[in-house]
């Protein structure tokens, strides 16, 4: 089976579409899940796909390492992040005894 | 179709099909899991990138830390047994909708933009370069970060040690929640 | 030793105070006994140093400096590149400055230990303590205005927070933002006039201005603009020396804890001005220079006149720091350039030594009070006091040195500098007949030593007020006493002079060395060497002069308050409309209070009525003039008003419904809208 081109020699357009795929998944995952660990576990994914443009556009692009750089701060950000909403999930479970976010509306009025 | 064009869809598959299972899987804990193999697919990806460090950074980090990390807090927010671990979604339809629509426009933005391309080089030794950066041009961001994460482990620390309040059973008992022991000096809420 | 090294000693003793104000400020309740022994070592070692950079520096006649560029600015049009730099200068000038800033502080630490034993906030004293030094000291090393601009607002909030310290007392913080306040009006004038050579020079370095001025280059080519940034910078001054018409916020900085005013506001912050003028001598013209002569001269004059009346201890000697103050302004005004500084030098030590006894009498006073449960007495007002000198003698002997000192007696240094000022008041006078200046040079002279010694007879000599208050009263301990005993062994004329009857063949003065004008001569004021020998020329008659007059203050007060031969009640009665203007300070407060304070309510207060009555009659007319259509117009309007209102309400009412569903505190909605806005923006951008 022949391939046609596009198809046969991935570049940084494949990197990329699978970066915006990992993306819409994770809004997906904070928009409609419910539970605020899945909501973090989205925005994990969506800091992935940033990252993985970062990656490919300095293999690709003009970004050199400076792109490896910056996904390097991109995780520890992340590490750092996850440890807070953590902290905060665990506060939200201890006031509301739930860690539905649907629940959790005190904005509201 | 080489070696490096088989890694790459074999490897998208796996991280779009567990990103998937994650996002719509009702168990939390198989979402977890799913997350683990997108996770670890992306490092693969970082890895065909020629970004060695980036992908042992994001295995460290991510499916070390980050992953056991978010383990860790469905367990002390759930109740029970993981089979009963079930979480709702809601709007499912229209929310899948509205992401799909997202994901096809950054696909159409990243698809039609002339992007100015380097000529491929064979990927070299990265960790010197980066080490070289990070004492170089990225000396603050670099320090930053240090404080960052030093205050990131206090905070955390001086939230989740709070006294806990288990709400059920309510009431007044200064039982100690599903957290653990309490380090606080009963300085929670009252 | 090589000069360079003096500028990283410098930089340590600059730091040095810093590093006491960090650490103690966020440690010092944790260390033993509050912390006090940090701040003191740190000042102390500094102090040990600055000592070396003097000796260092005066074996050499050239002065040593250090710049980094701080930030570099490239690329502003018609001027190219501008470097804004950071730096020091030790000549001997900042050397001798440094060497009195640090001994003065380090005394105050030492006293401060006995004085604030037990106050609350103990450690937080001393943390303020080493910021202020280290504020003065920027102040003092800089090689430039705009660090030197930085450090003295720096000086001005220490001062704030010190004056502040017993913030409890409603009058302490009123007087802090007094103080900050006032200082504010003079800084603002101090950056204009910093901005004015800025804007010509490109530059901030005292040196760069300095060649560039002799060369000729005035700024905007105009000498009135020198003559005005020149003063402008004054204000900075007038300002922080509490010189006319500024001088309000001195007095009421003596809430803050006696050791402070000693420090900062007699010896080392109102010098900063001083300071200020001597550095930049070099850029004052003429003009400049006899408004600088005639500001210290009133202002010498004025608060002469206001210590006269005064009853608080304190209180005599602020507005006697005030007039000295107003003397050193005066003495570098007329160009009597070294003993203007020289002056600062000595007041320096010996009214830190007079705000120290003070405090040292304060201090058993109130103990002495609190022995007797007695809540009401004033500690602070002389007459309560009286007869103290039995009980007190280590502070009554250096007291009476230090009014001495003040006092201009010979044999002290007092004598030495304001002797020097005289002689250059009057040969300026001589020169080109401004004959005002010694006048009134002269009767300041005669009014400080009289206030001094009515001040020391009714605190020490005579009776007690109450005579079974004063076995209570007992001497202040050693870490007290101590200071006040080098100070007032500073206050004796060896140390700045081996003549007792010259001040100008001392190594002090022989150390100030002129700086040359560098304005244009066509500005100068008389050149030097005229100056010099016109000084030189009436200095034995000025001597003779000024022992008599600084007697006769000195015997008359003796006679009024010690032998009684005339009644100063009687005194002060006949002076009538005098008397009470100086007892109320010229009411430059209530004149303040009525003008600015006032003013300002008076504007809000005709605004308003502007408000009520313009405004709302305008608004209530077309009221009326719509009222009188739709009259006429009858039902028609009515109903159509009536209508839209309606309307309008319905409408707003129906859409809030409808919003307020969007309002759904649930932070996923509000992901999705902002996530929506994204994508609207980006089909936007893709469509254009």
């Amino acid at each position: 089976m022949v391939l046609p081109e596009w198809l046969a020699e991935p570049g940084l357009n494949h990197f990329l579409v699978v970066s915006a795929v990992l993306f819409s998944l994770g809004l997906l995952a904070v928009i409609s899940r419910r539970n605020i660990i899945m909501v973090l576990m989205g925005i994990e994914l969506i800091l992935n796909s940033a990252n993985l443009n970062f990656v490919a556009f300095s293999r690709y692009g003009l970004l050199s390492l400076d792109g490896h750089m910056i996904a390097l701060f991109v995780i520890i950000i992340a590490a750092a992040e996850a440890a807070v909403a953590l902290a905060i999930a665990l506060n939200i479970y201890n006031q509301f005894g739930s860690v539905d976010v649907e629940q959790i509306s005190e904005l509201k009025e | 179709m080489d070696l490096f064009a088989v890694a790459f869809y074999v490897f998208a598959i796996l991280i779009i099909g567990s990103a998937a299972i994650m996002v719509f899987s009702r168990n939390i804990v198989h979402s977890a899991f799913a997350l683990m193999f997108t996770l670890a697919g992306v490092a693969v990806f970082y890895a065909l990138l020629y970004a060695g460090f980036v992908a042992v950074t994001q295995l460290l980090v991510y499916v070390g830390g980050i992953l056991v990390l978010i383990l860790f807090g469905v367990m002390l927010t759930t109740r029970g047994y993981f089979e009963k671990v079930r979480t709702r979604t809601v709007n499912l339809v229209p929310s899948t909708i509205f992401a799909a629509i997202i994901g096809l426009m950054l696909i159409a933005v990243y698809v039609t933009t002339e992007w100015t391309l380097m000529p491929l080089e064979d990927g070299e030794v990265t960790l010197t370069g980066l080490g070289e950066l990070l004492l170089t041009d990225f000396m603050l961001p670099f320090q930053v970060a240090g404080v960052l994460l030093l205050l990131c482990i206090i905070g955390a620390v001086l939230m989740a040690a709070r006294t806990r309040h288990p709400h059920p059973p309510a009431g007044k008992s200064s039982q100690e929640g599903p957290g653990g022991p309490s380090y606080g000096e009963g300085t929670g809420r009252s | 030793m090589a000069l360079e090294s003096l500028i990283q000693l410098s930089l340590i003793i600059l730091f040095l105070p810093l590093a006491g104000f960090l650490l103690l400020i966020f440690f010092g309740r944790r260390l033993p006994r509050q912390g006090d022994w940090l701040g003191t070592a740190m000042v102390s070692i500094a102090f040990a140093a600055s000592l070396f950079i003097l000796f260092t520096k005066l074996a050499v006649p050239e002065s040593v400096s250090a710049g980094w560029t701080w930030a570099t600015f490239g690329g502003i049009p018609g001027v190219g590149e501008v470097n804004i730099e950071l730096g020091i200068l030790i000549d001997n000038l900042s050397a001798i400055m440094l060497v009195v800033v640090l001994l003065i502080s380090m005394l105050v630490h030492f006293f401060s230990m006995g004085y604030l034993k037990g106050d609350v906030r103990y450690s937080r004293y001393f943390a303020y303590l080493g910021l202020f030094t280290f504020s003065m000291l920027g102040i003092v090393l800089t090689h430039n205005l705009l660090m030197m601009y930085i450090f003295w607002e720096l000086v001005g909030l220490s001062s704030y927070l010190l004056i502040g310290h017993w913030y409890e007392k409603k009058s302490a913080s009123n007087a802090a933002m007094k103080a900050f306040i006032v200082n504010r009006i003079g800084d603002a004038g101090m950056f204009i006039g910093i901005m004015i050579i800025f804007v010509h020079f490109s530059t901030f370095s005292f040196d760069a201005i300095f060649g560039a001025l002799s060369a000729g280059n005035l700024p905007f080519e105009s000498q009135a603009w020198l003559t005005a940034a020149g003063i402008l910078i004054f204000c900075g001054a007038i300002g922080k020396s509490a010189q006319f018409p500024l001088h309000v916020w001195l007095p009421d900085a003596m809430e803050g804890p006696t050791p402070v005013s000693a420090l900062i506001h007699a010896a080392t912050m109102v010098a900063a001005g001083v300071f200020m003028v001597a550095r930049l001598f070099p850029l004052f013209t003429a003009d400049a220079l006899l408004v600088i002569a005639y500001i210290g001269a009133i202002t010498a004059l004025l608060a002469a006149t206001i210590a006269i009346t005064q009853y608080d201890i304190k209180k005599v000697l602020a507005w006697s720091t005030i007039s000295q103050l107003g003397y050193m302004v005066m003495a570098l005004g007329v160009g009597a350039y070294a003993a203007g500084f020289m002056h600062l030098v000595t007041h320096a030590a010996f009214k830190a030594g007079l705000f120290l006894g003070s405090g040292a009498v304060i201090f058993a006073m109130h103990a002495a009070l609190h022995k007797q449960h007695d809540h009401d007495t004033d500690a602070q007002d002389i007459r309560n006091m009286g007869g103290l000198k039995s009980r007190m003698p280590v502070t009554y002997w250096t007291f009476l040195i230090f009014t001495l000192a003040i006092s201009g007696i010979p044999l002290t240094s007092g004598f030495l500098s304001k002797d020097e000022i005289l002689a250059g008041t009057l040969a300026f006078s001589t020169l080109n007949g401004h004959w005002l200046l010694p006048l009134i040079a002269f009767t300041v002279a005669g009014m400080t030593a009289f206030y001094m010694f009515r001040l020391l007879i009714l605190t020490f000599h005579g009776k007690h007020a109450r005579p079974e208050r004063l076995p209570l009263v007992n001497e202040v301990p050693g870490v007290m006493g101590i200071p006040l005993m080098v100070l007032a062994a500073l206050s004796l004329f060896v140390f700045y002079s081996f003549n007792p009857f010259g001040a100008s063949s001392g190594w002090l003065f022989q150390a100030l060395e002129r700086p040359l004008s560098v304005v244009p001569d066509a500005v100068a004021p008389a050149t030097w060497p005229v100056l010099y020998e016109a000084i030189s020329r009436v200095h034995t008659l000025v001597m003779i002069l000024s022992i008599v007059i600084a007697v006769a203050g000195l015997a008359f007060a003796w006679l009024v308050y010690q032998k009684k031969s005339f009644s100063a009640d009687k005194m002060a009665a006949a002076m009538g409309p005098i008397y009470r203007g100086s007892k109320n300070k010229w009411y430059f407060d209530e004149m303040y209070e009525a003008v600015f304070v006032n003013g300002t309510l008076a504007l809000t207060r005709i605004s308003n009525w502007f408000d009520a009555h313009i405004i709302d009659g305008i608004v209530n007319g077309a009221g009326a003039v719509t009222l009188g259509v739709s009259r006429i117009s009858g039902w028609i309007d009515n109903t159509f008003i009536d209508g839209l209102v309606n309307f309008l309400a319905n409408f707003t009412g129906a859409i809030g419904m409808r919003l307020r569903k969007i309002q759904t505190g649930n932070i996923q909605t509000y992901v999705v809208f902002a996530v929506f806005g994204f994508l609207i923006i980006t089909i936007v951008l893709l469509t254009l």
